[in-house]
C-alpha cells in the first residue's frame, strides 16, 4: 500500500507560523522512513494529519489513492504518541486499554515486554515506559497498514529502547506495514530506518 | 496494602451511610400511621426515657413524627435530586454531542429556567400540578437541573476533544462505546457532586413551599412542616420540637456528603491511594 501526503499546508488558527508549507510525502508499505528535525518543525503536527487527527488547511491524505475516511471506523494509520498518558484513558485498567486495539495477539504483548500483573493496574499506576509498551502494542492491531512513531522511545532507557525497536521493526517487516518515524535523534532513524527526510536541510 | 486499607475505609463509611440512611427511610415508612396518633394526656411532654424527643401540643411523640418526617423528606429529595441530575445529565450530553441547533435550544432553556426564581417557578408548577407529593417532586426536579446540566456540557465539550477520546475513535470504537465507556465514567463524579448537592436544596425547597402552603398537606408530616409548626412553640420554651427534628436533618445531609464523598473515592482511581 501507498500513504501519500499531497502538498499539505497547515497553521494553527490566523496570526500564526505556517508550520507545514506545500510539504508531500509518499511512502510505501515495506518503507521505513524517518523524519528528522528540531524542536518546532511541525513533526507532530504532520503526524496528527497523517492519521486524520487534524485536517490539514491546503493538499490531501490518501491511502492508496483513497481518502482515510473512505477506510471505516478502524483507521489504517495509526499513531503512537510522544505522551502515552494523554492517549489513555485514565479510567480503563491496562488490560482494557489493550482490548482496545484491533485483536492484539499475545505474542506482540510478549515481545513488548508488557508483564502480567501490569494489566490489572490502572494508567496511574504504572509508569510512562511500561504504558508507552502498551500503546505500541494496541497500535498494532489487525487492520494497522502505516505505524507513525512520534518520539516514542524519549521516556525508554537505552536497553528498552533496543528492545522495543528490534520488536518493532521485525513486526513491520513481517507484516509489511509502513514505518514512519520521528525524532530528532539522528543515530536512532539511521539504526530504524531504511530512508531519512531532514526537513531542516530539505 | 495501603492502597487496599484506603478502598476499604471508603467502602466502609459508604455502607455506615447507606444503611443508616435507609433505616430512617424504612422506619419512618413503617410508623406513618403512629405518628399522626394523638394523646391528649401525655401533651407538651419534655425528652424523657419514653418518649425520646418528647410530644407536641397534640400530644404526638417526636421521635415517630421525626423519624417519619426525615423518611418522607429522604424520599422527596432523593427522587427529586435523581430525576434532575438524570435530567441534567440527558441534556448536558444532548447540548454537546447534538449539534449547534440543539445547544443553542437547551442553552436557552437553561437560561430561561435559571432566569425565574426558583421558588416562584416552584410553587407555579406544583400548584399546576395539585400540589402534594407528586407536585413537589416534579417541581423541584424541574427547577434544579440547570446548573448540573451546564457543568455536564462544559464537560463533554472538553471531553470531545480529548487525545484519549479522539483516540479510542481512530481505534474504531462506536459512538456508544464512547460515551458509554470513555465519557460516562468521567461525568460519573460531577454527576454524582451534583446530585448530592441538589439533595438539600430539594429538602429546603420542599420545606419552604410546604410552609407557604403550596407543598404537602399538613397531615404528611415532612420535616419542613414539623419545623414550621414548632417556630411557634420556640417562644414558649419547647425547644425540643425544633431541636431534634433540626440535627436529625443535619445529620442526613451530612450523611449523604459522607456517602458520596467515599463513593467518589472508590470510583476515581486517581485519588485511590490517598
Amino acid at each position: 500500500m501507498v500513504l501519500e501526503a499531497k502538498n499539505i499546508s497547515f497553521q494553527y488558527g490566523r496570526d500564526t507560523k505556517q508550520i507545514l508549507e506545500n510539504f508531500s510525502l509518499r511512502m510505501e508499505s515495506h518503507e521505513r522512513v524517518g523524519i528528522v528535525a528540531p524542536s518546532g518543525f511541525g513533526k507532530t503536527t504532520f503526524c496528527k494529519i497523517l492519521s486524520g487527527y487534524e485536517k490539514p488547511d491546503g493538499g490531501e491524505v490518501l491511502l492508496d489513492g483513497k481518502p482515510l475516511s473512505s477506510y471505516g471506523r478502524y483507521c489504517p494509520v495509526q499513531m503512537i504518541w510522544q505522551h502515552p498518558e494523554q492517549v489513555v484513558n485514565p479510567r480503563l485498567r491496562m488490560r482494557e486499554v489493550l482490548k482496545q486495539g484491533d485483536e492484539i495477539e499475545e505474542y506482540i504483548v510478549e515481545g513488548l515486554g508488557i508483564e502480567e500483573d501490569w494489566k490489572n493496574r490502572f494508567p496511574a499506576e504504572i509508569s510512562g515506559g511500561e504504558m508507552q509498551r502498551f500503546c505500541i502494542a494496541r497500535a498494532l492491531g489487525r487492520r494497522t497498514r502505516f505505524l507513525l512513531a512520534d518520539e516514542i522511545s524519549t521516556m525508554l532507557d537505552l536497553i528498552t529502547q533496543s528492545q522495543i525497536w528490534s520488536f518493532l521493526i521485525g513486526e513491520v517487516e513481517r507484516r509489511e506495514i509502513g514505518l514512519l518515524a520521528v525524532s530528532h535523534s539522528m543515530p536512532l532513524l539511521e539504526s530504524v530506518c531504511t530512508r531519512i527526510i531532514d526537513l531542516e536541510h530539505l | 496494602m495501603k492502597h487496599l486499607n484506603g478502598r476499604m475505609a471508603a467502602v466502609f463509611l459508604f455502607g455506615l451511610a447507606v444503611l443508616f440512611l435507609a433505616a430512617v427511610t424504612a422506619a419512618g415508612w413503617g410508623f406513618e400511621e403512629e405518628a399522626l396518633v394523638t394523646d391528649f394526656s401525655r401533651k407538651n411532654l419534655e425528652p424523657c426515657g419514653q418518649y425520646l424527643f418528647g410530644t407536641d401540643w397534640l400530644g404526638r411523640d417526636m421521635f415517630i413524627r421525626t423519624l417519619t418526617g426525615l423518611s418522607m423528606s429522604i424520599r422527596i429529595g432523593l427522587l427529586a435530586a435523581g430525576v434532575s441530575s438524570v435530567l441534567a445529565l440527558i441534556l448536558g450530553t444532548l447540548a454537546a454531542t447534538m449539534g449547534k441547533t440543539v445547544d443553542g435550544v437547551i442553552t436557552w432553556l437553561i437560561d430561561l429556567v435559571m432566569g425565574i426564581p426558583h421558588i416562584l417557578l416552584l410553587i407555579l408548577i406544583s400548584y399546576a400540578l395539585g400540589k402534594g407529593f407528586k407536585g413537589v417532586v416534579i417541581g423541584v426536579a424541574l427547577t434544579h437541573w440547570t446548573s448540573l446540566a451546564r457543568v455536564i456540557r462544559g464537560e463533554v465539550l472538553q471531553l470531545k476533544e480529548a487525545l484519549f477520546i479522539r483516540t479510542a475513535q481512530k481505534l474504531g470504537a462506536t459512538k456508544f462505546e464512547i460515551v458509554w465507556k470513555h465519557m460516562l465514567p468521567h461525568l460519573f463524579p460531577q454527576f454524582l457532586v451534583g446530585l448530592i448537592l441538589t439533595f438539600p436544596h430539594a429538602i429546603l425547597h420542599e420545606a419552604s413551599i410546604t410552609f407557604l402552603g403550596f407543598g404537602l398537606p399538613p397531615e404528611q408530616p415532612a420535616i419542613g412542616i414539623i419545623l414550621s409548626e414548632s417556630m411557634k412553640y420556640l417562644a414558649m420554651g419547647r425547644w425540643w420540637l425544633a431541636l431534634f427534628p433540626g440535627l436529625l436533618l443535619v445529620f442526613t445531609v451530612v450523611l449523604f456528603d459522607v456517602a458520596g464523598e467515599s463513593l467518589r473515592r472508590l470510583l476515581d482511581p486517581g485519588s485511590a491511594h490517598r
